[in-house]
């Protein structure tokens, strides 16, 4: 589904990412992991099509389509889906009406109507109600004085409304309590099928304690270092990264 | 012939027209003179400094307007409020147009000012306040000098006006230039409250120069909540100049929305002559190609334990340029003042400019005077946020400047102009967001 090839991007004349190689399959959940400051960040921006980074080498496929040439609108459009780390707030608009011009929006590219207004309030009390929002909650001004935990719970709502075929979850577990971080990924894996695909990119093992990843990677100093199974997160979670440094500079 | 001499040769016609040996007229007649010294500003003023009439003036204007030129209810539907029930002063060409109005004479006065000065059941009211706040300066000079005509409101104590008061002014271009001085007074004695909504729209390509007065006074705890829409053609120039008298525990709003016109020029000046008040003054401004718009704003804490608000954005494309002057005085006896002031402007062009002047006089020791500016542009994180989300760029600068807006938008109190004004900026930005905000 998301083939990532020698990808190098960077901002000006430094380099962050250098050379990652990643393929991910619909139906799976990969977990990519590192020290601060490896590019994991950077990586999940770069897929979304963040213009502040310049990809110099490598190629970026969503279902062999490549998607460097991409607006980030577009992107969205075939099915990509970023959980930001720092969600942004806009005053002024509630969080029914954002997700009501994100969804038709990215209808309107794929040359449908508007949803139904009876379809799209059924989809909100659905979905509102699988990851525990209040009804107030969504006629807030969008992140606007959330709290962290609240805003990471928006974007997995936004995430269910919006059904991407890849699901990019960028520290979604920071900010986060435990029932918070229970309901989330409770969340996540109702959403999960045999057609899409999640990546999750953490600092901690603790939230694959509970979205269970089929592939792990080690991402640092700007390449995928190791890969392996759940395991490697639970040996990253014991020893720290240093014994990766150890490796990677040996 | 420059449009000064004009004017002031004309002076004549005007006379044989009106009662001379009103005391109105000995009014009119001292700030003819005062014109006729000061002329018309120029940017050798401090307080002109950032706008220029010259342009404006340049034109060949016709300043009796005699052309009739009727105009149907459905050509200019869209410039009213037509879900909500109002009173309507409306003027087509300077004249008053009984067809399109509605006024009422019912325990309120919503009429015409030139009855109200010729009438002596309202000669009290005309006397206690005509002209008696409005500052002669050079642009309200010329306006009382031929002071006649507008919007006249008197709300008696105690009365609550549900029905908001729509006041619009039409020219429809019948003489290729034409000067409007409409001059306005509203009183609302002590505990009422009126709400009115002002416009002034041109309906051809033709040129319009407005130079309105308008006097607003509001009695002890009376409320007054004035909205201006300023989305006039690219040939049509507004200078307004509105003077707000506030009694002890009076709550006056304005808030002015600037969409259009070539160049408009705000001069919104609020006393506070009284205790435990509170001034509010807000706008937004979406400029684009070379409009210009200045507001420019006084607001004087004339006596202790008073609170005034200002809040303007500023969102500027093209090569529009935008002035926000925003003056307040704090005298001496006023204490415990807590003086307001935010302007925040966003450039989305590099030819676009904003100058901002904040100006604090403040003569008392123990108040709270804030002000903060900022000119930038778009939060890019913001952008990027949306588009993540599947919202076209363009969408979503729109979708950002109503955030930007959104103080101002907040605190307009009529749901029907609220969503008139979200329509009107969603068009401005040319997008259709689908939902009303």
């Amino acid at each position: 589904m998301l083939k990532i090839e020698n990808l190098h991007a960077g901002i000006e004349d430094r380099e962050i990412l250098k050379g990652i190689n990643l393929q991910i399959n619909a139906g799976e959940v990969h977990a990519i992991m590192g020290p601060n400051g490896a590019g994991k960040s950077t990586l999940a921006s770069v897929v979304a099509g963040s213009e502040v980074y310049e990809v110099s080498k490598g190629t970026v496929e969503l279902d062999g389509e490549d998607l460097l040439d991409l607006a980030p609108e577009e992107r969205a459009h075939k099915g990509v889906f970023l959980s930001f780390q720092y969600p942004v707030e806009i005053p002024g608009v509630s969080v029914t009406n954002f997700i009501k011009t994100a969804i038709n929006e990215n209808r309107k590219a794929q040359g449908l109507e508007d949803m139904p207004a009876k379809e799209m309030l059924k989809k909100i009390r659905a979905m509102s109600e699988l990851l525990e929002i209040d009804r107030k909650f969504l006629s807030r001004s969008l992140n606007e004085g959330f709290s962290g935990g609240e805003k990471k719970r928006n974007e997995i709502f936004q995430m269910a409304m919006l059904e991407p075929k890849i699901a990019i979850l960028d520290e979604t577990d920071s900010g986060l309590d435990i029932d918070a971080l229970r309901i989330v990924a409770n969340g996540v894996n109702k959403l999960k099928s045999e057609n899409n695909a999640v990546l999750v990119i953490t600092h901690y093992q603790r939230l694959l304690d509970y979205i269970k990843p089929d592939f792990v990677h080690v991402l640092y100093n700007g390449k995928i270092v190791k890969s392996g199974d759940a395991s490697l997160a639970l040996e990253l979670e014991e020893k720290g990264y240093d014994w990766i440094k150890e490796e990677v500079s040996s | 012939m420059e449009l000064k001499e004009k004017i002031v040769s004309s002076y004549v016609a005007f006379e044989n027209k009106v009662d001379v040996n009103s005391n109105i007229h000995k009014i009119r007649a001292k700030a003819f003179h005062q014109f006729e010294n000061l002329g018309f500003p120029t940017k050798k003023l401090e307080a002109w400094k950032y706008t220029s009439l010259k342009s404006v003036l340049k034109e060949d204007f016709t300043l009796f307007n005699t052309n009739e030129k009727a105009i149907e209810f459905a050509d200019v539907k869209e410039y009213f409020l037509n879900d909500v029930d109002t009173y309507k002063i409306v003027f087509v060409d300077g004249k008053y147009s009984s067809f399109l109005s509605e006024t009422t004479h019912d325990g309120i006065d919503v009429c015409l000012l030139s009855s109200a000065l010729t009438r002596s059941k309202h000669k009290p009211v005309i006397e206690n306040y005509f002209n008696k706040i409005a500052k002669q300066d050079n642009m309200t000079a010329l306006n009382t000098a031929f002071a006649n005509e507008g919007a006249y409101i008197y709300i008696p104590k105690n009365v609550e006006v549900e029905k908001p008061v729509q006041i619009i002014y039409f020219s429809t271009g019948s003489v290729n230039a034409a000067l409007l001085q409409p001059r306005n007074l509203v009183v609302t004695e002590e505990n009422a409250h009126i709400q009115i909504i002002e416009r002034h729209q041109n309906l051809s390509e033709n040129a319009v120069l407005t130079n309105a007065v308008t006097e607003i006074f509001a009695g002890r705890n009376a409320t007054v909540d004035f909205y201006k829409i300023q989305n006039d053609t690219n040939t049509a120039s507004l200078v307004d100049n509105t003077y707000v008298d506030q009694k002890t525990g009076s709550v006056c709003s304005m808030h002015t929305f600037s969409f259009g016109g070539k160049i408009v020029r705000n001069n919104l000046n609020f006393y506070q002559n009284g205790e435990h008040m509170d001034s509010i003054l807000k706008g937004v401004t979406i400029l684009e190609s070379k409009q210009h718009v200045d507001h420019h704003t006084l607001v004087h804490h004339i006596a202790p334990n008073c609170e005034s608000h200002q809040d303007y954005k500023g969102i500027y494309d093209g090569r529009s340029t935008g002035v926000f002057n925003g003056k307040v005085i704090v005298n001496k006896e006023a204490q415990k003042t807590n003086a307001y002031q935010q302007n925040n402007n966003v450039l989305i062009s590099d030819k676009a400019t904003v100058n901002a002047k904040p100006q604090l006089e403040i003569f008392a020791d123990d108040v709270k005077c804030s002000h903060g500016c900022t000119i930038g542009q778009l939060d890019s994180d913001a952008l990027f946020y949306m588009q993540q989300r599947g919202i076209p760029k363009k969408e979503a600068r729109a979708l950002l400047m109503y955030a930007f807006s959104n103080t101002v938008l907040e605190s307009v109190k009529i749901p029907q102009l609220k969503a008139r004004i979200n329509k009107l900026i969603a068009q401005k930005l040319g997008v259709n967001l689908g939902f009303d905000l």
